[in-house]
């Protein structure tokens, strides 16, 4: 329960501060590009760990799933960057993404790794799609990009869904 | 013996006749992980058929359970629609899209 819990509460903490919170400058595009594919990408690595650990049925499905989406989000991403020349920049957003909840839930197996990754899973999905709406998209100057973002949203919101089917399932 | 070959032949020939008439293909299209349009109307008999313009996979699940088709990326699916009665569908991948199919006898 703490490790989920702390799992989750990590991720968010990591993503509302510092770049998110109320006040700061705004990313720019090169840098909300950046965060939306690091964020594309911890959720591949996350669903590729599910993978190597979870012999559970309906959690292997949603990590592939996750692995699908989110490769497929983040080929349309770089093929953006590089028709708009942008080159994506590293940001503090980013950075604390990157050392987000993945050694927590290695400590973890079976049932356990199952509830602490889909609770995670859903978390994260919620944090995001909170960045998304209230930050990134519309901080975003390039109509591609935005446009980009807001079907990004709309998948990640179905995530978000997914994750919570699961996470009902398994309890 | 010719009367009731030209009776057979009309039989079956009006036979043909009638399920082309009836069984029409309602074409539902998937864009940004919408259907559109949401609801559509149909007879018994007719089949669904999804097009799906996105690049990711998706499918629609009836939620009374009767059927599931798969949409691949750049691709369609269908199935045919057996019984009446109004069905709500939606995306187990991305369960926040949704449709709702009726269907008359």
């Amino acid at each position: 329960m703490f490790a989920r819990l702390s799992a989750g509460v990590a991720v968010i903490c990591l993503l509302s501060a510092p770049a998110l919170a109320q006040g700061a400058a705004k990313p720019t595009d090169p840098q909300i590009a950046h965060i939306a594919y690091t964020a594309g990408q911890l959720d591949i690595e996350a669903a590729k760990q599910a993978l190597a650990k979870s012999k559970n049925k309906e959690v292997r499905d949603f990590a592939d799933d996750m692995v699908r989406d989110h490769t497929e989000v983040n080929k349309q991403a770089l093929a953006l960057v590089k028709k708009l020349n942008v080159k994506p920049e590293d940001n503090d957003t980013s950075r604390g993404l990157t050392k987000q909840a993945a050694a927590k839930l290695a400590k973890l197996n079976g049932a356990a790794f199952d509830k602490a990754y889909v609770a995670n899973e859903v978390a994260y999905h919620k944090t995001v799609n909170g960045a998304l709406e209230s930050t990134l998209i519309p901080s975003a100057n390039n109509g591609e990009l935005k446009s980009l973002l807001q079907t990004g949203l709309k998948i990640f919101q179905g995530h978000q869904q997914h994750a919570e089917h699961v996470s009902a399932d398994l309890k | 013996m010719t009367p009731r070959w030209i009776s057979l032949a009309f039989v079956f020939s009006s036979g043909l006749l009638s399920v082309s008439a009836h069984a029409e293909t309602i074409q539902v299209t998937v864009d940004k992980l919408v259907f559109t349009p949401a609801e559509v109307s149909a007879k018994v008999g007719d089949t669904i058929e999804f097009v799906n313009k996105d690049n990711l996979v998706h499918n629609a699940k009836a939620t009374n359970g009767d059927w599931t088709v798969n949409i691949p990326p750049k691709q369609s699916g269908k199935a045919v629609l057996k019984k009446t009665g109004t069905v709500d569908y939606f995306c187990t991948f991305h369960p926040n899209m949704k449709g709702r199919v009726t269907v008359a006898p």
